[in-house]
């Protein structure tokens, strides 16, 4: 087809006709099958194994938001990777975190990437947080035949909204539904402990590194009580990539930073295993 | 039915070509320059929102003269041809000689078509290296021909006049003030060697900062970051710039 991007000729006619800012438009029109939605998927019996990532964090605090991930990622009772990344940078203020089929995932935060990107440069301005938020929606739903045979994706999308001046976090389902989560918000199969942990130490005046700390003591307890899960590894240095949204911008905190949250969680649950205590009212 | 003039194609491609150029000239004049810490864009733009001069992808800038619709059109195709190939492979299989070879050919085949109307642009594609020997700027004019440059260039009507001016004054190593102090000097002296005066309102400016931490290495200077450049007689680097001004630096609108 005419669309061979190596070819050092002119530019095909599609890249010249004007037309949406979308990245994905463009793909759908001029190279449909390069769109993970687009793929011709084969019959299959049962559940294809391949590496699952786990669980996803993330909580808000005055002035922005904090999403935070483990590192383990598993195919069936297996652990296929200790140290993978499933928290990315989406743009300049917004970050998506995702549980689920690790190769699928990662296809799938490179194109979101890349389609805000795409409309940023086209546009000369940024996408509104909840369009970024609807954009994601789409691309899941787009996953949906993928997902019925258990390869789901199901990213938390965290950002900090120019406009309201406040951290906000989008939770999303298999189907691409869409919801605003208020204050914390967790995915993945160690979620459920996850969110009980966040849901006794959340206040709305944490500071920035109580956040941090927060979601670090979460992710230990979903790492406690669910198998897939990894908590902080001290013997290999493989800490959680925990990250901050704030009026600046996007940061990752670094690996030193990062190891010293983890270790001082670490230290505390050696003397009570269990974690911070919430007052009985 | 009357048979058409014989028109030799020498006439026919001089014709054309004087077309173009006089569409080019109509616009203002803009310079791309090489800094020490990277490629800084200026032009007189008295528009805020239809910029001459735009990120393409992470290392790469785009500037132009001429005719807007026309070059935000190649503009809009670059940034097309950029992402399909950084999606396709890497970020780093993204160069500006590539997407300065996509634009020749697609001006060249544009240029000697007879069914279609000469583009009455000039375009410059810029990628800013590691270090300042791996600065490339590409100067494309209207027929598709495609020109290696070094230091600085100059596009647009009253190209010729300016690029000598800062072919002699541009030197390696210039801090940013240094360099956009020479390029607005370039743009204010008219063609019959008198200076005039552009506010620095007028002014639109543009660096590929190599110091940038991000990947994204394009940024637009304005506002108070630009009025202090332009005051400013020591040497100042974008990055210290935009530690001060800490706001308002981000391309965004």
């Amino acid at each position: 087809m005419e669309a061979n991007t190596r070819s050092t000729g002119r530019l095909p006619a599609a890249f010249l006709t004007p037309g949406s800012s979308s990245f994905m438009d463009f793909l759908s029109h001029h190279q449909p099958q390069l769109l993970p939605g687009n793929r011709q998927l084969p019959p299959t019996q049962g559940v294809i194994e391949a590496p699952h990532g786990t669980t996803i964090v993330a909580t808000t605090f005055p002035g922005g938001v904090v999403l935070a991930g483990d590192r383990r990622a598993t195919m069936g009772n297996v652990i296929a990777q200790r140290d993978i990344e499933k928290v990315f940078p989406a743009d300049e203020y917004s970050a998506v975190g995702i549980a689920g089929t690790a190769g699928l995932a990662v296809e799938m935060v490179k194109l979101f990437q890349l389609e805000l990107e795409h409309f940023e440069k086209v546009e000369g301005a940024q996408l509104s947080l909840e369009g970024k938020a609807n954009r994601l929606s789409t691309m899941i739903r787009s996953n949906l035949g993928m997902a019925m045979q258990g390869l789901a994706v199901v990213p938390l999308f965290a950002g900090y909204d120019v406009d309201r001046d406040r951290g906000r976090i989008f939770s999303y389902d298999v189907t691409g539904g869409r919801s605003e989560e208020h204050g914390f918000a967790a995915t993945g199969s160690g979620s459920i402990f996850a969110r009980g942990a966040m849901k006794k130490l959340f206040r709305e005046d944490l500071t920035e590194e109580q956040a941090t700390t927060l979601v670090v003591q979460a992710l230990y307890d979903a790492a406690d009580d669910d198998s897939a899960t990894g908590g902080p590894d001290v013997a290999r240095r493989i800490y959680p990539i925990v990250t901050v949204i704030n009026e600046d911008g996007f940061r990752r905190l670094t690996e030193d930073e990062a190891a010293g949250v983890a270790r001082s969680v670490l230290e505390r649950r050696l003397e009570q295993p269990d974690g911070p205590r919430a007052a009985l009212l | 039915m009357s048979t058409p003039f014989y028109v030799s194609p020498q006439q026919a491609m001089a014709d054309r070509a004087e077309y173009a150029r006089k569409g080019i000239a109509r616009g203002r004049s803009l310079v791309v320059m090489q800094y020490a810490d990277g490629i800084v864009f200026v032009g007189e733009n008295p528009s805020r929102a239809l910029h001459k001069f735009s990120e393409i992808y992470d290392r790469i800038g785009f500037a132009a003269a001429g005719k807007y619709n026309e070059y935000e059109n190649l503009r809009i195709g670059g940034v097309r041809y950029a992402d399909l190939r950084g999606y396709t492979y890497d970020r780093d299989d993204v160069t500006a000689r590539g997407l300065a070879n996509v634009y020749a050919q697609t001006l060249g085949t544009i240029f000697s078509s007879a069914a279609e109307k000469p583009y009455e642009v000039e375009l410059v594609v810029a990628e800013v290296g590691v270090t300042p020997d791996g600065d490339q700027i590409y100067r494309l004019p209207h027929d598709g021909s495609i020109v290696d440059e070094h230091g600085s260039v100059a596009v647009g009507g009253n190209a010729e006049q300016i690029s000598g001016f800062l072919d002699q004054r541009h030197r390696d190593g210039m801090s940013l003030a240094e360099a956009l102090k020479l390029a607005v000097q370039a743009l204010s002296r008219d063609t019959n060697g008198s200076e005039r005066e552009i506010p620095a309102e007028r002014l639109e400016v543009a660096v590929l900062d190599r110091t940038r931490p991000q990947k994204r290495k394009f940024k637009r200077i304005v506002g108070r970051q630009l009025s202090r450049l332009l005051a400013a007689d020591g040497a100042v680097t974008a990055a210290e710039a935009e530690d001060e001004e800490g706001e308002g630096s981000e391309d965004k609108e």
